[in-house]
């Protein structure tokens, strides 16, 4: 059975990019394909259609190179949901073990007859390297502190269901914008939607001349907390305290930890979202994380419509 | 007695503030004349429209034999110096064994004789192992030949150390190459640190991990009377300390390499390993400081910081791959594409920087046509067009960013103990 309907096809067909790499090479128009793709797989799922067959006969790789649960599980099963076969490759315990490159293994698997490779990986520009040296389509999942296009692109969709549009919107990104490719991603795709948004977080986790990107920076939390309509609480990494770049998660949580008490000072309608995992205490008390202002496990659902959409659009086949 | 004459071409040698269209006379491996001669010589070699100068001096170099034979060897790096119009390199000690021992150092003098292609002098290493720790043997070294010391990429991390250092060497008059940087701010860095890094997510490498270090060894200079060289400048912080402690009279020198003064960080965007080099590319203000400093004599020698990988090593994700560019082949190309070409340097400027300039701070009788001097000899065509393929490299490192550059000028001819060694 074909479930692809008329708008499917009009996306499709104006669809050209072969990979995606990051939010950074694509235009307002590009991702904005994206996101109604994605809303129209919702539609159809709303109607008990979750299980499509567009992608029946294409094989997709997620080539994780760094342990992730949520976003592996999402680009699997997003996969399944369009009929594509897939194959699950995990650093731990392959031949990268045994001293086989990266490009060696990606080249390997590849020619078992792969159509599409999802790649998560700790270096920045490591899908860049699969792009250069594969003939397959390359979807990144995650590069080091690069970029986390999918990530990014679930939460705009998030923003654009509740509000119907980012253009004049106001949304930061708290916590460690150094170290996170979410918040790269996420700069990229708000800006060329028109939200304003702003980067907040200890000086230490905010990069020179971020500004640069088109955001705008801000140290003190509470000073910003009334102009805001979305908050995107990263997560902090715990293994970045023992570097010296803050100097306690107690004092983190103090300064820039969403808690009831501070949501008070926020506008009535703001949107709490996070990347997760969350650490319950530190970015975000528990209060919050399940109260009405979050969006979090609505972020979860539409992560899977997000990747289906990127997967069906990517797929150089383009079968039944 | 075999004498030969290069006939015709300009004769640039700043050692003695030459730059004349000439003949040039050499008999048994040494020059004899600069002049109009008409005496009959065994060998005539025509260089009318050509540029003949110094054989070129690479002071920075590192040709990885032996233990990484894989990379580069004696014999490869040598053949890759005569095609970069080079006729003389030294030779940093990182090897495996390192160069911290009299027979390590007589091992790469012996090897370099049996290639009998460029020469080469070794350098040796400060410490032992170039682990920071222990000075190395460092009066065997010198009795052994080498020219001067350096741990080569490892910096000279402890002050104290670097100062001893500087006072051992003084005996011997060698100086202390030092690769200027504080290791606890480029920890884990592969670019430099400014919005290019920001954007791409990578660590960078801030230009002031480089100042700190050099104001350190001049400060070490200052205390110790010692001979400090600074290695691969790259940064407008860098080059202001260094012309105001030659200003001050300190004994004080610093070389750059063609990339760092030619190619900017927003390369890294295509996330080419290539251009992971260390000191990383930075941005256009340090560049322009880079140029200044050339021109005012900041900086005396351009160097290729010659740094061959296997293609293997240089095919990985970025964080894994090595620091460094292939450069002994563009040396001289690049020099003229940067510096000639829009007019920063001179010839004669651009010809000093590459021969008495680094001879004078290896202390190695070179880079001069003075009367009965060695007969090392670069004949340049400045006008030949040509396109740089690293497929064509004779060095083992294919990893130059350089690759596919069209390009004007390159060594002709290449003469060493007055026999042509090379030619194109």
């Amino acid at each position: 059975m074909n479930f692809v309907t008329d708008t499917d096809n009009s996306i499709k067909k104006r669809w050209t990019k072969r990979h995606l790499l990051g939010l950074e090479y694509l235009s307002a128009d590009e991702i904005t394909m994206i996101l109604d793709q994605a809303a129209e797989f919702k539609r159809l799922a709303a109607q008990g259609e979750t299980k499509l067959g567009l992608l029946r006969g294409t094989v997709v790789a997620n080539l994780f190179f760094e342990p992730s649960t949520r976003t592996r599980t999402s680009f699997g099963l997003a996969a399944k949901r369009l009929s594509a076969d897939i194959v699950e490759f995990s650093a731990a315990g392959s031949s990268l073990v045994k001293g086989e490159t990266f490009i060696d293994t990606a080249r390997n698997i590849e020619a078992m007859g792969v159509d599409q490779v999802v790649v998560r990986h700790s270096t920045p520009g490591a899908p860049h390297l699969l792009a250069q040296n594969l003939n397959t389509s390359v979807l990144n999942a995650g590069d080091g502190t690069h970029e986390h296009p999918t990530q990014a692109l679930l939460d705009i969709f998030t923003i654009r269901e509740h509000r119907g549009t980012l253009q004049g919107l106001t949304v930061a990104l708290v916590g460690d914008i150094s170290h996170s490719r979410v918040a790269r991603s996420n700069i990229w795709g708000l800006t060329k939607l028109g939200a304003r948004v702003i980067v907040c977080g200890p000086a230490t986790l905010i990069p020179q001349h971020v500004e640069k990107l088109g955001v705008e920076v801000a140290t003190d939390l509470d000073k910003i907390l009334p102009e805001l309509d979305c908050i995107n609480l990263l997560r902090i990494q715990f293994e970045r305290q023992r570097s010296g770049l803050f100097p306690s998660i107690a004092e983190y949580a103090h300064l820039f930890g969403m808690n009831g008490e501070r949501l008070k000072t926020a506008k009535d309608d703001v949107m709490i979202l996070a990347p997760g995992p969350i650490n319950r205490g530190v970015e975000i008390t528990p209060d919050v994380a399940d109260g009405g202002h979050s969006v979090i496990l609505d972020q979860v659902t539409n992560g899977l419509l997000i990747r289906m959409a990127c997967l069906y659009l990517l797929n150089p086949k383009n079968s039944p | 007695m075999t004498s030969t004459r290069i006939r015709g071409g300009r004769v640039i040698d700043p050692s003695q503030g030459i730059d004349t269209v000439a003949d040039l006379v050499l008999q048994d491996g040494k020059v004899v004349s600069i002049g109009t001669s008409t005496a009959a010589a065994d060998v005539e070699i025509d260089a009318t429209d050509m540029i003949v100068c110094p054989g070129l001096i690479d002071m920075h170099v590192s040709l990885r034999e032996p233990g990484f034979e894989e990379d580069e060897t004696i014999a490869t790096g040598a053949a890759a110096a005569l095609a970069g119009g080079i006729t003389s390199v030294a030779c940093m000690p990182d090897t495996q064994p390192v160069v911290d021992n009299r027979a390590a150092a007589e091992f790469i003098i012996l090897q370099a004789g049996r290639a009998g292609l460029a020469n080469v002098f070794p350098l040796g290493a400060v410490t032992k192992d170039c682990n920071g720790e222990e000075l190395a043997e460092i009066g065997q070294l010198v009795e052994a030949g080498v020219v001067a010391f350096s741990d080569a990429t490892r910096p000279l991390a402890n002050a104290e150390i670097m100062r001893r250092a500087l006072e051992y060497c003084g005996m011997f008059n060698r100086p202390i190459f030092n690769h200027p940087a504080v290791p606890e701010l480029v920890h884990g860095g592969v670019m430099h640190e400014d919005y290019v890094s920001t954007e791409l997510g990578l660590r960078g490498m801030p230009a002031a991990a480089e100042d700190i270090a050099v104001g350190r060894d001049i400060a070490l200079a200052k205390v110790t009377g010692g001979r400090v060289h600074l290695q691969t400048i790259s940064s407008l912080g860098s080059i202001d300390q260094i012309r105001r402690a030659k200003a001050a009279g300190l004994r004080v020198t610093a070389e750059i390499t063609p990339h760092n003064f030619t190619l900017m960080d927003d390369r890294l965007r295509t996330f080419n390993s290539n251009y992971k080099v260390d000191p990383p590319l930075r941005t256009a203000d340090h560049l322009a400081a880079c140029i200044e400093g050339l021109q005012d004599g900041t900086i005396d020698a351009i160097c290729s910081d010659h740094q061959p990988f296997a293609p293997e090593k240089k095919s990985r994700e970025l964080n894994l791959v090595p620091f460094g560019a292939s450069g002994l082949e563009t040396l001289l190309p690049i020099s003229i594409a940067s510096l000639i070409e829009p007019g920063h340097l001179d010839w004669p400027q651009l010809i000093g920087k590459l021969t008495n300039g680094p001879a004078k701070i290896l202390g190695i009788p070179k880079g001069t046509l003075a009367t009965g001097a060695d007969a090392d000899v670069t004949i340049i065509d400045p006008q030949v067009e040509w396109t740089i393929d690293a497929a064509q490299f004779r060095s083992r490192g294919h990893n130059t960013p350089f690759d596919g550059w069209k390009v004007r000028g390159r060594a002709r001819t290449v003469l060493v103990a007055g026999v042509v060694a090379y030619e194109v």
